[in-house]
């Protein structure tokens, strides 16, 4: 559960499970993601990414569209499908 | 005093028992649907003093209990990023409303309860309405909102707002708080996380005694810790000199604080609902997901907001097009009638005022409505469904490459309906550049006006070949819609990123009455921010173009069309076609009016088209079209322009930009025309 393994969420793919650990880009973007309900520890799942464009990702019952530029501010620790009953 | 005093007796009900209620909550909760049905018609809106953010007030009278309810600016937290977070907590901090009412999402309860959080660090007693409370069900989440109610410490009241269930109960509790709020209002706060407890507690003595009313310093240290820049400028103004320094080195030491006492927020949100909420089992997949495996498609999602695109252009000509012409004809048309009548013996400008100035300018302009409302009503569907968010992101990728984002969609669609809505409607966009591009890119897209204008005259000069040269005019506008983001973005806007966050909202029906109100108040700020405009303009530009006379030919106007000549032979128009021009600058369809006029056709259009095409060569008649479709917006455009971006400047730019790009097209299609021989 070290560093290395953290692994930002323009690099998951769709279907794919990860917790956030990590806002990095200022105070106001973790504001805002936080606020909206991705904030550090939050399990969230990518329900699309075609690695370009933006990334869709569910969190707290939550759909929230991030352009690729935010989505790889967002450092996270990726689950393996047998954790995501979280 | 003795005045004041008369009016206070005069009117003591209102005076005394107006309870004032501020309406929170975060975006797509259902808020103003809850707002319109307490207040119905009984509403004011206007905009929040000094800002471009839209202020609704109404008013509601429930036996002997007055209700006075700001509905506040949907928001997700209260930091100071945007200015609706900053609208909502300075009114809760100094016009402190007697009860905030938070309505919240009942289907993403956790991240509704954060807006919670902070609001319960303010000074004003909260009641949570627990809203779609049927989604909630549908998704599979159960809540009980007694169990909830026991561990917030704080009434809360389940509704579900779209069918009305419930939201009459709110009347009572707002009473009860207050009559009697210590008995229901014990709030449980949450608490800042461990590791930050202590630098909070110290931040707390170092701005002991310094802070102001109505600020409390349990809340300022708090948004000092979040990095919130507006309150650690004002914290520095209060502050002595060694004081400033120390609490400058705390800050900068522990620029993590805010994500942990998000954490601390989320950790506290556990707490409360964990006996209150039973979330659906694992594996349970929802009818949004299965809704946008479709809807976000790279290429079904591209193919679906085409069709969708088709089937509101087609169901808004199709069905407004008629009205609006039946209203042209019979209603501004009899009127005309019956005032050359009425003031036959009056003096001959005076008929002429009203005929031509008011009717046939502001008057034409009101008979667009109808094309608005069955455009708004559509798009209010699409919005109320959760559908409109999703094209928005399917389009930021294309977006992006102007240099906006997939939010700059929305507003720029509204502009094929017209382009004032389109210019308010960029109040979505967080970021002040990317509002200012879009504005000035939001004219180019062609509105319904000038679509009319060239359903008109293309047929007539183009004949079969009508369809596709109005195609080809529309696609050039949305290639230099196109050119003309990526060069500003390069050049003016260089190295501005806005961030694109948006939350895409779960499917549901769509309710008629949300619709109706979203049409009602696109239409009346249309009539009542175009039409006030628009008459003076077309009082203004009628009286041009009719003195000092005898007619049309010897009026100022028309000398300044003659003095634009050299410019009009560049396009290969006459003075008679620039002064069209300009006067398509009141509105739009005004082009057609005027041509009219100075063709001497009869009245109506079958006339006017067979005279143009006598008079005018294949290849001028394609520069005006050119031109009309590009050209500067109409007046009431620029006056919204100027009143969403508070700067002449910035509105005079992009209307001389505008204008600079339809005349440079005018030229180079003409020039081109006649180079290749074509139509001259």
């Amino acid at each position: 559960m070290e560093n290395q393994q953290l692994i930002s969420i323009d690099q998951l793919d769709t279907d794919s499970y990860g917790i956030v650990r990590q806002i990095q880009g200022g105070r106001e973007l973790a504001n805002r993601l936080t606020s909206m309900g991705l904030s550090t520890g939050s399990t969230f799942k990518v329900l699309q990414n075609r690695h370009h464009g933006p990334v869709l990702v569910l969190v707290r019952n939550t759909r929230i569209a991030l352009g690729r530029g935010e989505a790889m501010k967002i450092l996270a620790e990726k689950l393996h499908e047998q954790q995501e009953s979280d | 005093m003795n005045n004041r005093n008369q009016i206070n007796s005069a009117n003591p009900v209102q005076k005394k028992t107006a309870i004032v209620v501020g309406l929170a909550g975060q975006p797509n909760v259902g808020k103003s649907t809850i707002f319109n049905l307490l207040t119905g018609l009984n509403q004011h809106v206007g905009n929040w003093p000094g800002k471009t953010v839209e202020r609704k007030e109404g008013f509601f009278t429930h036996n002997d209990t007055h209700l006075r309810i700001i509905d506040l600016p949907g928001t997700y937290s209260l930091s100071a990023n945007s200015t609706e977070e900053r609208i909502t907590r300075d009114f809760i901090l100094h016009e402190q409303p007697d009860v905030v009412v938070m309505v919240a999402d009942a289907s993403a309860l956790e991240r509704n309860l954060y807006l919670l959080a902070e609001l319960l660090v303010l000074p004003a007693p909260v009641i949570l309405v627990l809203n779609m409370m049927d989604i909630a069900e549908s998704e599979g989440i159960q809540i009980e909102p007694q169990v909830l109610e026991a561990a917030l410490g704080l009434p809360v009241l389940s509704v579900v707002a779209s069918r009305n269930e419930g939201v009459s109960g709110l009347i009572q509790i707002i009473e009860q708080m207050t009559k009697t709020p210590q008995e229901i209002f014990k709030p449980n706060r949450p608490d800042i996380a461990e590791p930050h407890r202590q630098v909070y507690s110290h931040v707390q003595t170092l701005i002991k005694n310094h802070v102001p009313q109505p600020y409390s310093e349990d809340w300022v240290a708090l948004k000092l810790l979040e990095g919130d820049r507006e309150i650690t400028n004002k914290v520095m103004t209060w502050l002595p000199e060694e004081s400033q320094q120390a609490v400058m080195a705390i800050l900068k030491q522990h620029e993590d604080a805010v994500l942990d006492i998000a954490g601390g927020r989320y950790e506290w949100i556990a707490r409360m609902v964990r006996a209150a909420i039973t979330n659906p089992k694992p594996g349970q997949i929802s009818i949004t997901d299965k809704l946008d495996k479709i809807a976000v498609h790279p290429f079904w999602g591209m193919l679906l907001l085409m069709s969708v695109f088709a089937l509101v252009f087609w169901l808004t000509f199709t069905l407004a097009m008629p009205i609006q012409n039946w209203l042209d004809v019979n209603i501004v048309g009899s009127l005309q009638h019956w005032f050359k009548e009425a003031l036959a013996t009056a003096p001959n400008w005076l008929a002429d005022l009203f005929v031509h100035g008011i009717l046939g300018g502001a008057g034409i302009v009101i008979t667009f409505a109808p094309i608005l409302i069955v455009f708004f009503f559509i798009l209010g569907l699409l919005e109320d469904s959760g559908y409109l968010a999703r094209s928005a992101y399917v389009m930021d990728r294309f977006m992006h490459a102007l240099g906006l984002h997939g939010k700059s969609f929305l507003p720029l669609f509204l502009g094929f309906g017209c382009n004032v809505p389109a210019v308010m409607g960029t109040r979505v966009i967080e970021s002040e550049s990317g509002r200012l591009l879009t504005i000035l890119l939001a004219p180019l897209v062609p509105c319904s006006a000038r679509l009319m204008v060239l359903a008109l005259l293309a047929p007539a000069f183009f004949g079969n070949q009508a369809l596709t040269v109005s195609w080809a005019l529309i696609t050039l506008n949305m290639l230099i819609l196109a050119l003309l983001g990526i060069v500003l973005n390069h050049t003016i806007f260089r190295g501005e990123h806005t961030a694109f966050i948006m939350e895409l909202p779960l499917y549901h029906k769509p309710g008629l009455r949300a619709v109706a109100f979203f049409v009602w108040q696109n239409t009346w700020a249309f009539l009542r921010k175009a039409g006030t405009i628009i008459l003076v303009v077309s009082v203004v530009i009628w009286a041009l173009s009719r003195f000092p006379g005898p007619g049309i030919e010897q009026s100022y106007l028309a000398s300044l069309g003659r003095s634009l000549a050299p410019v009009g032979k560049l396009m290969g128009m006459d003075w008679r076609l620039i002064v069209a021009l300009l006067s398509s600058f009141i509105a739009k369809e005004n082009a057609i009016a005027t041509l009219a006029i100075l063709y001497r056709a009869d009245e109506n259009s079958s006339g006017l088209v067979k005279m143009m095409v006598s008079l005018i060569s294949p290849a001028t008649a394609l520069s005006f079209l050119v031109v009309t479709m590009l050209f500067i917006p109409c007046v009431a455009t620029v006056a919204v322009m100027y009143q969403e971006t508070r700067s002449w400047r910035w509105t005079l730019f992009s209307v001389g930009l505008l204008l600079g790009i339809a005349l440079l097209a005018g030229v180079i299609v003409y020039q081109g025309a006649h180079w290749l021989g074509w139509g001259v």
